[in-house]
């Protein structure tokens, strides 16, 4: 086969190519999804366990009444009469936690940037007991690969990979800016981390599940990336 | 292969380097050479390697060049997607007062991925071909010494750039000796190669502003670096805008970036 690759001949495959590739649905979303799991790769190559969003100052918090409020339900979700925080999947010792014992842990307090996936930026402090800490107290199996935050609003989830949760500065708050969660932020308990995109941080937490398999998230299973790392 | 091949290193007899051509090297257009009064450098030095024939747009130049146009358009639409989610600059509580387009929402027509989980999914998968592509053509730009006849460097080019630009605006009555590119037309396409590089790490600095804080940092922090990777955007538009009028009044040198041009 004696056929000439002319630069005329390649110009014009490149051409159909990049045609077909924005014409045809399945070809365009089969390279969306592929660099979607290439770009999962490169996130947790960055990923440090040791490496800690910046401490901001005081003086650059924001006022509360900025900080953007969001939950999925029509109304404010409220925690059911005896809320406590479920604790299961591959645990040797699955649990409750109520308030009272989630406040007794090692508190860590942070303030730092919260970076959301639409763009904006804000700054609080957060206040509560380490996801490691949990993790610790109830003997996670180390085939647990997963974390997933279920919430009781209107079943807003997500899952994590394990070092992502297993990070330093990711904490189950109990406090924002030194006082109680307020009701709009998640009350009583939201799960906040400084290695996360804002929809990975699950307010209304009331489960908490270590799991072999990830198990999506309410935007993930919408086309939002699950890895969403910062 | 047709053509090409010839202009290929391999079949160069002498693998050494080119010398660098000055503004009387003989890496002018035969036409430009013969109008000067100086041909010396037509007379091949003794110790010296067989001037190249090299195209005005050799074939990596010309690929990587067109293939730019559907990357920068997807890079362009996608990124207008994600802004539209939050089209202001400054934190939440403390938007910048000064900032000129608070709240300006591009054109649906200007978008690309349909919403904020596409348009990122887009810019985020393109932005890899951009960077393979900026590889390719550094690799090529650097390997090849065509950065020789292409690059800014300022002691070498400075005074082409001011007595091109004196000549555009009648100060001189003729325009400087040139070899590919005058100083101007250097200075332009040297500062569009540091303007991709800005786009990219303005880009990471927003996509990972922790893991990567201290590239966060040098851009005066997340809102800082949302700030340059959007203005890049505008002055990307303002170059490709003047960019075309120069091509429109130049069809010849559009005509070199498509068939590669005549060799010389």
């Amino acid at each position: 086969m004696a056929k000439l690759i002319t630069r005329r001949n390649a110009l014009l495959s490149i051409g159909s190519a990049l045609t077909v590739a924005g014409c045809s649905g399945s070809i365009t979303g089969g390279f969306l999804k592929g660099m979607e799991k290439w770009n999962e790769w490169f996130q947790e190559l960055l990923f440090s366990s040791s490496r800690l969003a910046p401490e901001q100052p005081l003086s650059a918090t924001t006022p509360e009444m900025d900080f953007p409020v969001y939950f999925i339900s029509d109304m404010m979700p409220t925690p059911p009469i005896g809320w406590t925080l479920k604790v299961g999947g591959l645990v040797s010792h699955p649990g409750n936690f109520t308030l009272d014992q989630l406040a007794a842990m090692p508190t860590t307090s942070m303030r730092i940037q919260h970076h959301c996936v639409e763009g904006w930026s804000a700054i609080a402090q957060w206040s509560g007991p380490r996801v490691s800490e949990i993790a610790r107290a109830v003997k996670v199996d180390p085939s647990a690969r997963y974390v997933e935050f279920r919430s009781f609003d209107s079943g807003y989830w997500s899952s994590w990979d394990m070092p992502s949760a297993m990070h330093p500065q990711t904490i189950l708050a109990l406090q924002m800016n030194g006082q109680q969660l307020p009701p709009e932020h998640g009350a009583p308990l939201r799960l906040y981390s400084g290695v996360k995109l804002g929809y990975k941080n699950v307010k209304y937490v009331n489960e908490i599940n270590f799991l072999s398999d990830r198990t999506g998230g309410y935007w993930e299973n919408q086309g939002y990336e699950w890895f969403a790392g910062t | 292969m047709d053509d090409e091949i010839t202009e290929a290193p391999a079949t160069e007899p002498d693998p050494a380097p080119e010398p660098a051509p000055g503004p009387d090297d003989a890496s002018r257009p035969p036409d430009q050479v013969n109008a000067t009064s100086d041909d010396t450098a037509e007379i091949p030095v003794s110790d010296a390697p067989p001037k190249r024939v090299r195209r005005k747009q050799p074939w990596p130049i010309r690929l990587t060049h067109w293939l730019n146009i559907p990357i920068i358009v997807i890079m362009a639409g996608s990124g207008l997607q994600i802004l539209s989610a939050y089209p202001y600059m400054g934190p939440q509580g403390a938007q910048w007062g000064w900032y000129p387009l608070q709240g300006f929402t591009p054109p649906h027509w200007l978008k690309i991925g349909g919403w904020l989980a596409g348009g990122r999914h887009w810019h985020f998968a393109v932005a890899w071909l951009l960077v393979v592509n900026a590889s390719i053509y550094l690799a090529y730009f650097f390997g090849s010494g065509e950065w020789r006849r292409r690059l800014f460097i300022p002691w070498h080019d400075l005074q082409s750039a001011i007595l091109t630009w004196a000549y555009y605006v009648r100060i001189v009555k003729n325009p400087p000796e040139v070899a590919l590119y005058n100083g101007l037309q250097k200075l332009a396409y040297t500062g569009a190669l540091l303007f991709g590089l800005l786009m990219v790490l303005s880009g990471l600095a927003i996509y990972k502003p922790v893991q990567l804080h201290w590239l966060t940092l040098l851009f005066g922090g997340y809102d800082g670096a949302r700030l340059v990777h959007f203005g890049g955007l505008l002055l990307l538009a303002g170059f490709v805008a003047i960019h075309l009028v120069l091509v429109a009044l130049h069809p010849r040198d559009l005509l070199a970036m498509i068939t590669g041009g005549s060799r010389g």
